[in-house]
């Protein structure tokens, strides 16, 4: 999985070409020194059509996403990156070990390979991180103008443990609620690059994985209810949808929910609401009460997530469907519900 | 955070409210005229600190709520054709024009862009040459001069394929609309900081006059919204009616002299339909001279269409301190952000949009 220096150019051609998805000597020579170079491990090694592997578990937590981020590169990252971290961390909030990714790649004609070659290692690189390798892929090359440089698709496959059952039926009234780490990075970073905004700030996304902090839990016995990770549409939209599937009331404390300032000051120009602010590194963690404090010392423990706090608690729901609010510094109570589309910036 | 935090103290804010309390004694109607102002009254539940002889009323502050229909409509014409990329605020995308939004538009295969700044949208148009950039130039006096600047530097440069779509309003005139209006009752108002910011006191002094009604500039935090509200009451209980600065830390006396100048050298003053009011005199800005020739409704030939509003649409009521977003039988119901019936449910200074965020029943 280590990147290995083999990887590096020379390629014979600096730009994506049609050729290189034709399935003729340029694709095998673009397996060869840049996707099989990274990803480099005895499963992929053996080169077949599918991808054989020994299954260590009774039962299999399997997930995949499609990767489309504009920008490629991001402060704190990059697609590739964020394809594995993503996907990863799906299978985290199973409660699952992450154990085998797959690969597919929609190059667009003229892709520079210098950064088709820095997506790839940051991929494996976060494999690393995540202790998951990549043992099978796929690449097609499209014509210029039909793509926006690189699509990536990762699916994923996890080993349950015995016992293990993290899901959103599993929460209760009189559950706590954690977050593991500030909020909206992952989205101030992109939209800061996207619109050219100079926050005058060297904030990063938060994007990572946290395979960690769910082993910490799970290896620890701490039963954890349920994991939820927080991705667009933000921390608000992240519970709005555990509360509409579990049939539960969940109050927030919007005070103890840390921002950056950085990002708050972003938000603040554009009129956007933190709590709808993407991210890609952090979760909300539901465990019974009495576990909460065990469990934020655990978390607190991961570096990826040494910024847990405990943020609210669920409640039997009040109305026909389960509803988020958040309690604010004024003492009011506000509604947090699944946003229409995206938060677009205002104005003035 | 830095200059919010400060603005933003739970306790202060009570102070502050019970200082109004105490200086109250009859009812009274206090409008604040932005929707910035409106956004965070509502967020922060400003309004439930009051004492219940004031009551708060939601002005007509809010530049995505007030462009009329047609506005939108020949936003979305100019956009359609081949040739043209239209760069827009973000909040003006979901705004309903009469059959469509510029979202649907761009699904449909229109080059919409989102932009931050009209900076932004000028460069668009220097690194694309063999297309037809248009500006989507919405909003008040506060957005004004950046508009202004980049109109005078796509003339100075001579960037041919740069033009505006210009539907910018003013505050005064539609104060005047209020206070004229036979159904209105606002005893004071809580003028829009950013406005004055550029624009200064000058101007609402012959209004607090003419109609007896104070007037105080006023940030957009609580902090500065209660202390605006508790000015306004202290000169209703006093029988004053003068022009206040409440946010002295940000309006001068005469605004921004060189931020006026850039305005008055490139606009005139025109007459302008608001949604919902209908046409005010002389409240809104037009490319004057010169600058006309970057007047996208006659680059494009758009004509005079003109559209009606729903009847189902409270808007026009609400945006004129007549009723409240939940007055309307359709708010909540067959108005929502997902299918707003009229802008004041789309951006996020609406009136509507605010009140379904924030104060939608929880328990």
């Amino acid at each position: 999985m280590t990147p290995s220096p083999s990887c590096s150019l020379p390629l014979r051609h600096d730009t994506v070409q049609l050729a290189h998805g034709g399935g003729g000597r340029l694709m095998r020579e673009l397996i060869e020194q840049v996707f099989a170079a990274a990803f480099d491990n005895p499963v992929l090694a053996a080169r077949h059509d599918s991808a054989v592997v020994p299954v260590e578990a009774a039962r299999l937590a399997m997930t995949t996403d499609s990767y489309v981020v504009d920008p490629l590169f991001f402060p704190g990252g990059d697609i590739g990156k964020l394809a594995v971290v993503g996907t990863v961390n799906d299978l985290c909030m199973a409660g699952a070990e992450p154990a085998y990714l797959t690969a597919g790649f929609v190059l667009e004609e003229g892709l520079p390979i210098d950064h088709l070659v820095r997506i790839v290692r940051s991929m494996a690189d976060a494999c690393l991180e995540s202790g998951v390798s990549i043992v099978t892929g796929d690449t097609k090359v499209v014509d210029r103008g039909r793509g926006h440089g690189v699509y990536v698709n990762t699916a994923g496959v996890g080993w349950l443990r015995d016992g293990i059952d993290v899901r959103p039926s599993r929460i209760r009234p009189g559950d706590a609620v954690l977050l593991s780490g500030d909020v909206g990075r992952h989205g101030v970073a992109v939209m800061s690059v996207r619109a050219g905004l100079e926050l005058g700030t060297d904030l990063e996304s938060d994007c990572a994985p946290l395979a960690g902090p769910v082993r910490a839990l799970i290896d620890a016995g701490v039963d954890v209810h349920c994991l939820r990770d927080l991705t667009r549409g933000g921390l608000a939209s992240a519970l709005a949808e555990l509360c509409l599937d579990a049939g539960v009331d969940v109050e927030i404390d919007e005070a103890s929910v840390p921002v950056h300032d950085a990002v708050r000051g972003a938000a603040e120009l554009l009129g956007l609401d933190p709590l709808y602010i993407a991210n890609e590194g952090r979760m909300v963690v539901i465990v019974a009460r009495d576990d909460a404090d065990r469990a934020l010392q655990l978390l607190r423990g991961c570096p990826v997530s040494s910024g847990s706090v405990a943020i609210g608690g669920v409640s039997e729901k009040r109305r026909a469907l389960g509803l988020v609010s958040a309690r604010g510094a004024f003492g009011g109570l506000r509604p947090l519900a699944l946003q229409s589309g995206e938060q677009l910036p205002r104005i003035c | 955070m830095k200059l919010v935090d400060e603005f933003r103290d739970p306790a202060l804010a009570q102070r502050c409210a019970e200082s109004i309390a105490r200086v109250v004694t009859r009812p009274w109607r206090i409008m604040e005229v932005c929707g910035g102002q409106t956004h965070s009254i509502v967020r922060f539940g400003i309004d439930q600190l009051l004492p219940s002889q004031v009551t708060l009323i939601h002005g007509p502050g809010c530049p995505v709520c007030v462009t009329p229909l047609e506005m939108i409509d020949r936003a979305i014409a100019v956009a359609e054709r081949p040739s043209v990329i239209l760069c827009s605020f973000g909040d003006m995308l979901r705004v309903p024009g009469s059959r469509s939004d510029l979202l649907g538009a761009k699904s449909r295969g229109a080059d919409v862009r989102v932009v931050y700044s009209p900076l932004d949208a000028l460069a668009v148009a220097r690194t694309t040459p063999n297309r037809q950039v248009v500006f989507f130039a919405v909003g008040f006096e506060t957005t004004a001069p950046a508009i202004a600047m980049v109109a005078h530097l796509a003339l100075s440069e001579g960037v041919h394929n740069f033009s505006l779509l210009v539907s910018h309003v003013l505050v005064p005139p539609a104060l005047l609309a209020i206070l004229s209006d036979p159904e209105g009752k606002v005893d004071a108002f809580i003028a829009a900081g950013h406005v004055c910011t550029v624009m200064g006191l000058d101007e609402y002094r012959p209004i607090a006059e003419r109609y007896k009604v104070p007037i105080v500039a006023t940030g957009f935090e609580p902090l500065d919204l209660l202390q605006g509200i508790l000015m306004c009451v202290e000169q209703l209980e006093g029988g004053r009616h003068e022009v206040e600065n409440q946010y002295a830390r940000s309006v001068a006396e005469h605004g921004n002299p060189e931020a006026r100048r850039m305005v008055e050298s490139v606009f005139e003053v025109v007459p302008r339909k608001w949604r919902g009011i209908g046409e005010i005199p002389e409240s809104g800005l037009g490319l004057r001279g010169a600058y006309q020739g970057l007047d996208a409704e006659h680059r494009f030939e758009l004509g005079d269409t003109r559209a009606e509003e729903p009847a189902e649409c409270h808007s026009g009521r609400i945006l004129r301190g007549l009723e409240k977003p939940a007055d309307c039988p359709a708010f909540g119901t067959r108005c929502t952000p997902e299918h707003p019936l009229g802008a004041t449910m789309v951006s996020s200074e609406g009136a509507c949009a605010a009140y379904f965020a924030y104060r939608r029943p929880v328990a």
